[in-house]
């Protein structure tokens, strides 16, 4: 699709506002719609979406093969990884709250001038800092899976016959 | 009101499904899957789903849809010639009865039946989905979680976490699956990078 200007210009247009949207839904999963899994995948689309347009290699520099294999195994590690903390802070697995830690939790006072509603929690904690993580962890694999699986697929040479 | 929308979102839906079964040409038909999901994410945009909603967008009409496409173009156009093997294939073995396979998806089915009984009536609202897990979940999950609003991110995340954590096993191991079925063909052919790759994870 490298003849195409009009779509590769729109691409170029589309891609931030994908990503944006994708990091929207994985920070804001907590409060509306959408989570680790879907974020990854939206995100995963903007990748792919690049590669079908400027071709593999462009997006192989993007996001190179070597470093969406280690992130796929990354995104598990986070996982249980937060549910190992737990276990060491003293809790049982994954449970969250032991992640209490008590550090910035309100807004501080020297921020009270910012205009607009005050944020409940300055500083995620306990369950909340726990879902981040848990979500960040499944946000990682899920991209790095998709987009891995697209570069598996379209590295493929057509079959001679 | 809401009726104008549901009744011809389903009836396409239908209409995709039966499209996409007999369709001869593989292109459309990976498209009209395509056309599926998307009308399948409008429809459970509808019943208020949107976490699924967006799944089904982003996964089944998007990179599904893609991957299809990709496996399209890797194999062979001629779909005549395949459609010829499969039926010379077919017509190789007319020995073989079609009956016991008739007969082991009969039996299948009518376990399977059987075993519908034991289910709760359709929208019973003693039903164990409507009763466990409970409104009070909702409520509870308030002060449990810090105010978080959204009541499906704690119950995936945290009441439910060992379940997500599972499943996000099964996509890495999905991924690792792909990549070891997929990968070991292009070493065969070339790209001395792969290889390395492959070598280092190994």
């Amino acid at each position: 699709m490298n003849s195409f200007p009009i779509i590769r210009v729109i691409t170029k247009l589309l891609i931030p506002y994908i990503l944006l949207f994708g990091l929207y839904v994985q920070f804001h999963g907590d409060f509306g719609p959408g989570g680790g899994f879907q974020a990854g995948v939206i995100f995963a689309a903007a990748l792919i979406l690049y590669g079908l347009v400027y071709g593999l290699p462009a997006v192989h520099k993007v996001a190179p093969p070597k470093v969406i294999e280690k992130l796929t195994a990354l995104g598990l590690l986070v996982y249980a990884g937060t549910g190992l903390a737990c276990m060491l802070l003293g809790g049982n697995f994954l449970d969250y709250d032991m992640l209490n830690h008590g550090f910035l939790t309100e807004l501080p006072a020297a921020l009270d001038f910012l205009p607009g509603d005050k944020p409940h929690h300055f500083l995620p904690e306990g369950q909340h800092l726990g879902i981040f993580l848990v979500e960040l962890g499944v946000g990682i694999t899920v991209t790095a899976v998709m987009t891995m699986i697209f570069y598996a697929f379209a590295g493929r040479e057509r079959v001679t016959t | 009101m809401m009726d104008f929308i549901v009744i011809p979102i389903l009836a396409l839906l239908a209409a995709t499904a039966v499209t996409v079964a007999r369709i001869r040409n593989l292109w459309a038909a990976v498209m009209f899957t395509g056309i599926y999901s998307f009308l399948s994410a409008s429809w459970m945009l509808i019943l208020d789903a949107p976490d699924v909603a967006f799944t089904e967008a982003a996964v089944g009409a998007g990179i599904t849809t893609i991957l299809m496409l990709a496996t399209l173009s890797l194999t062979p156009r001629r779909q005549r010639k395949s459609g010829r093997l499969s039926s010379e294939d077919f017509e190789e073995r007319p020995s073989k009865s079609p009956l016991l396979p008739l007969l082991i998806v009969t039996i299948t089915g009518c376990a399977l039946v059987y075993g519908t009984f034991d289910m709760p009536h359709f929208g019973d609202p003693n039903a164990p989905i409507q009763v466990y897990p409970n409104p009070s979940f909702v409520e509870k999950s308030q002060p449990d979680m810090h105010g978080l609003p959204n009541v499906v991110t704690a119950v995936l995340a945290s009441y439910r976490g060992y379940d997500t954590l599972g499943e996000t096993a099964v996509i890495f191991t999905a991924g690792i699956a792909v990549l070891l079925i997929l990968r070991k063909n292009t070493d065969d052919q070339s790209s001395s990078e792969s290889q390395s790759v492959t070598g280092e994870n190994a």
